[in-house]
């Protein structure tokens, strides 16, 4: 159709939806890559995908802090991680074998189930949604949360690490001749 | 005094106190034994005769001489049966208080007597001391009859009589006489319907012969009991005093039953306990068997108190049989009486054993006082009741005497034989049931009087003591028995024009005769003559414990008849004339009116039979004491066989008791018995037996087919089946331990849909829910 | 946010949290498990802040929740990679069908 300038009203487009749907499309496109692909590697990288589209749903929701670490720690360290996992087992991973297993059959529909059982869930229940917009620094109120009220969870996520380090330092070292 | 009456059931509780300390405690000590029995039936004579002597007291002081009607009683409450409380008690008027002098006076000497008498055969038997606890019951339930002041009570005592004659006459339960066995007996109908030739052993063992007694009482006890609940249900009670008020009397009369007044009909069934009891014409085949029992038994039970209980039943009865003028109860009382009487006098003419001799003297007595009662004159029968029990026990315990006498010389021999062949002898009665006469050499029978003879001259004290019982028996004028029968036979002669008192006048005269005759006989036989044996050659006087009550009993033999001579002897005026009549007589003045069958006049004198009984009497006595005096040997036959064509036939019944017990046999017992055999083979042959044997098999093959059936079905299925499954199941389960992470995870992914499914079925609409999700 | 109804972002969510239990429960290689895993992880946190943008967007309890599972995650695969790492060199096989010492 003819593209007129002057018939352009920015505020008519409807943005939003648009990359709502760009994002859904990289989320759970990713998503299926992962689970279906053959390689591992692509798998990774189609997570690595899914994490981008997830962080566009969090600038979509008004949550941008949140947007922004979900990149830094799922995409640039989580991500990482796997890769790096999948490079130190790379001998067995060749491509080309089936990456579904013998149940696969009986886990697709189980899934199916459950993912409409949700629906159901979800439309049974008439949520109590307000019109009210977030106010305020969001970040500071996250600092001032973590903390003041939340700041037990935060230190024991903090020891939840240390201790996720630890294990996994000494889980994964190579094993040395005293052993 | 109110004590003596306020304790009156103490009397019978004495000697019933005795029997449990004995049966108890006191069985090994025979003197203990022996002695506690005779201090508490001494003690209930001492508190009985307080009653007594207290009553006539009373009695004698009272103005209104003749109206004594109440006694004294005590009403005891016994029984509460939902709305009413069954009242029994005692109660003394002259009549019971008679009784209390002489029962327990006469059980006391007795005991006395017996407690030397059972010595001799303490080696042979033991049980001396249970003799003594089997006495002490009896008495405690004579006692008890007599002072009862209702039916029911009477009852008992007069079961627990009959139990304890039981037991005592078959207290020698081991004793046997192998004889006896060889006699022929009717092995079909044929032989049975001829008895004569069939004739029973002369004696039957004493277990026989306690269950003959008790069989026979039973049949009368029913029929008591009949009359007893055919009374009660009619008249609402049992007491005496309630049945005998005039209203009452009428009432019974009134009422019919089967077309029969009710007093009646009760009265002849109560007639027929007396008849069972007191052996009667027809249920007098029980004791002369009876007299297998000791000496002291046949004394005390069959003699003077047991067999007078039937009689004192009739005499306070008197009213329910006196409720017409000519009442068919008291014609019935009079006609069995009478025939009993002659029937028992004409059967001891004939018999051997000393003891049966006066066994069947005392059935005839006991006839004579019917006959009394039958003619309405209960004071007469009591009279004659009281002084028979006297001078009956003298001669029963002197025939226990001349008996001990007789076997001096066995125990002799037997203390000499048993020190050698029994060293150890088991005092409790521990024999087993060998032949007790077989152990001994035979000897001659102590008991039967061929083989005595002479034997006044070994015994004097109880030869003397015996004549005095013998001519009170017989009549011998101015003894006690004189009086008494005498009055009967008066009072018979004076309704001469009545065909019952003819009758009976003819029959007590027949009767007197024969008596006379036959005691003589039994004199001759024993005291006189020469002995025949030599049993009699060596008898020996008994102790002073045998010897001291005959002669007592010979004072009142002689003597006790004085207190009811008529008031006009000869025209001489007696003072103390008919004081029976007085004291004892009003006791059923209450029904006169009701029952005009009773005769409450005094005895009157009538010279004519005075002196004609007492010259047939003594006429036979002596006739019969030369007849038999002069018989030398033992085996010879008895002077009545010797008359020709008659005589041996003639013996042989009176010997055989008119064959009554053959021709029960026949009528009773062998049919009972066909009965019997038949109902055996219904039940083990024919019918019974094969249904249970089937139905036992069957229930085997059940039990077999359960058995199967729990064995493959149960055990296969179930019990092992169940397992089985589990074993499959859990085989099948294991599967799913893989040991797979992936796996687990599947499954509690499902577990997860079932939750959500769950909860969206309970708590939303689900499925709309699915439906509404694209357009919100 | 008007726009896009709530339930939008839950079926998404609902979408994502299925892919990644097939995942989860078909994948052979262990890291790929993980993988699933970290899409559920990823799931449950759109759910979370689409809950607090929509119902309670001035209570910052919700973005605080999704930064704790975001760090859990973190943990968690830091460790799982750790394990799976340790089992490669023992068996020279990520191959999770292999793993069944614990049969039966």
């Amino acid at each position: 159709m003819p593209f007129d300038p002057a018939m352009f009203d920015p505020s008519q487009i409807p943005l939003v939806e648009i990359v709502f749907w760009a994002m859904t499309v990289c989320t759970i496109g990713g998503a299926l890559g992962v689970v279906t692909s053959r390689n591992l590697f692509h798998s990774a990288l189609y997570l690595i995908l899914s994490f981008f589209g997830v962080s566009g749903y969090y600038v979509l929701l008004n949550a941008g802090f949140l947007a922004v670490v979900q990149l830094f720690v799922y995409v640039g360290a989580i991500a990482v991680l796997v890769l790096f996992a999948i490079m130190f087992s790379r001998r067995m991973m060749a491509a080309g074998q089936s990456q579904a297993n013998q149940q696969w059959w009986v886990a697709g529909p189980v899934v199916i189930v459950l993912f409409v059982m949700l629906l159901a869930v979800v439309g049974s229940i008439s949520w109590p949604v307000t019109e009210a917009e977030p106010s305020g620094d969001v970040v500071n109120q996250l600092g001032l949360a973590f903390l003041g009220s939340y700041l037990i969870p935060f230190e024991v996520v903090g020891v939840l690490l240390s201790v996720a380090l630890i294990g996994a330092i000494i889980l994964a070292r190579e094993k040395t001749a005293e052993e | 005094m109110n004590f003596f009456f306020d304790y009156i059931w103490l009397i019978p509780v004495y000697p019933l106190l005795a029997f449990a300390a004995i049966i108890l405690f006191l069985n090994p000590s025979k003197k203990g034994s022996a002695g506690l029995a005779i201090a508490m039936i001494a003690l209930s004579t001492v508190h009985a005769w307080a009653i007594v002597f207290n009553t006539i007291g009373a009695f004698m002081a009272d103005a209104h001489h003749g109206i004594h009607i109440d006694g004294w009683s005590l009403p005891v409450e016994w029984i509460p049966t939902g709305f009413t409380v069954f009242n029994t008690g005692f109660a003394v008027d002259g009549f019971t208080a008679a009784m209390l002098f002489m029962v327990p006076f006469v059980c006391t000497l007795i005991f006395i007597y017996a407690s030397e008498y059972m010595e001799g055969y303490e080696a042979e038997f033991g049980r001396y001391s249970r003799f003594f606890a089997y006495v002490s019951l009896f008495a405690a339930g004579m006692l008890m009859l007599v002072i009862a002041d209702n039916l029911l009570l009477l009852f008992i005592s007069w079961e627990i009589m009959g139990l304890c004659s039981y037991l005592l006459i078959g207290f020698w339960f081991e004793k046997t006489y192998p004889d006896a066995d060889k006699v022929a007996t009717p092995r079909n109908l044929i032989q049975v319907l001829q008895f004569w030739k069939y004739a029973g052993p002369d004696k039957i063992p004493p277990k026989l012969a306690a269950l003959k007694a008790f069989m026979t009482t039973r049949i009368g006890d029913v029929m008591l009991f009949a009359g007893m609940m055919i009374l009660w249900s009619v008249s609402g009670t049992l007491s005496f005093r309630e049945i005998f008020a005039p209203d009452m009397l009428e009432h019974l009369t009134e009422i019919t039953l089967w077309g029969i007044p009710v007093a009646t009909l009760s009265a002849l069934l109560i007639f027929g306990g007396a008849v069972g009891k007191s052996a009667q014409f027809p249920l007098h085949v029980w004791l002369p068997d009876a007299m297998e029992g000791p000496t002291p038994v046949s004394a005390l039970i069959h003699a003077a108190t047991m067999v007078s209980a039937g009689v004192y039943l009739v005499a306070r009865m008197l009213p329910l049989f006196a409720t017409m003028e000519h009442s068919p109860a008291l014609q019935w009382v009079g006609i069995i009486g009478a025939i009993t009487a002659v029937m028992g006098a004409t059967i001891g003419v004939a018999q051997y054993d000393v003891k049966r001799v006066l066994a069947y003297s005392t059935i005839s007595q006991l006839g004579y006082m019917m006959m009394a009662l039958g003619l309405g004159g209960f004071v007469a029968g009591i009279f004659h009741l009281l002084t028979h029990s006297f001078f009956k026990a003298l001669l029963f315990l002197g025939s226990g005497s001349i008996i001990h006498a007789m076997e001096h010389e066995i125990h002799a021999a037997h203390a000499h034989g048993h020190d050698d062949a029994h060293p150890h002898h088991d005092e409790h009665g521990h024999h087993d049931e060998h032949d007790h006469q077989a152990s001994h050499p035979a000897h001659p029978d102590p008991q039967d009087m061929r083989n005595m003879g002479a034997l006044r001259h070994k015994m004097m004290p109880s030869f003397i003591a015996y004549l005095c019982g013998t001519l009170a028996l017989i009549g011998f004028p101015l003894t006690a028995g004189f009086w008494s029968k005498d009055e009967i036979l008066a009072e018979a002669f004076l309704h001469r024009s009545e065909p019952l008192a003819f009758w009976i006048y003819i029959a007590g005269t027949v009767g007197a005769i024969f008596t006379a005759f036959y005691m003589g006989r039994q004199i001759g036989l024993v005291f006189f003559g020469r002995p025949r044996t030599s049993l009699a050659e060596n008898a020996a006087e008994p102790g002073w414990r045998m010897t001291m009550p005959l002669i007592v009993l010979a004072f009142f033999a002689l003597f006790i008849g004085f207190i009811n001579i008529p008031e006009e002897v000869f025209g001489i005026h007696v003072p103390f004339g008919g004081w029976l009549h007085g004291f004892a007589g009003e006791v059923h003045l209450m029904a006169e009116e009701a029952a005009p069958g009773l005769n409450f006049a005094p005895g009157t004198f009538v010279p004519q039979v005075a002196i004609t009984s007492s010259l047939l009497a003594i006429v036979s006595f002596f006739f019969g004491g030369w007849l038999y005096s002069r018989r030398r040997t033992a085996e010879e036959l008895d002077p009545i066989q010797t008359i020709p064509v008659i005589g041996k036939p003639i013996f042989a019944i009176l010997y055989n008791k008119y064959y009554f017990d053959e021709i029960y046999r026949g009528l009773l017992i062998y049919p009972t018995m066909a009965l019997a055999t038949f109902c055996a083979k219904f039940d083990y042959d024919w019918v019974i037996n094969p249904i249970v044997n089937f139905f036992g098999r069957f229930t085997s093959l059940l039990a077999d087919g359960s058995a199967a059936f729990d064995k493959y079905g149960v055990d296969g299925y179930f019990v092992n089946g169940i397992p089985n499954a589990f074993n499959w199941f859990g085989g099948q389960l294991r599967l799913l331990q893989t040991g797979r992470a992936q796996n687990y995870l599947l499954i509690l992914v499902v577990g997860l849909l079932i939750l959500i499914g769950i909860y969206l079925l309970l708590w939303t609409g689900g499925a709309a829910g699915v439906a509404s999700l694209p357009t919100s | 946010m008007t726009t896009i109804p709530l339930s939008w972002w839950l079926t998404v969510s609902a979408a994502l949290f299925s892919i990644g239990m097939y995942g989860a429960l078909t994948r052979r290689n262990a890291i790929g498990i993980l993988m699933g895993v970290e899409l559920i992880l990823n799931a449950v946190n759109i759910n979370l802040v689409a809950f607090w943008r929509y119902i309670a967007p001035n209570d910052v309890a919700g973005q605080i929740f999704a930064i704790i599972v975001i760090s859990v995650a973190a943990a968690e695969a830091a460790v799982g990679l750790a394990i799976v790492i340790a089992v490669y060199r023992r068996r020279h096989s990520a191959v999770v069908e292999e793993l069944d010492i614990l049969k039966n």
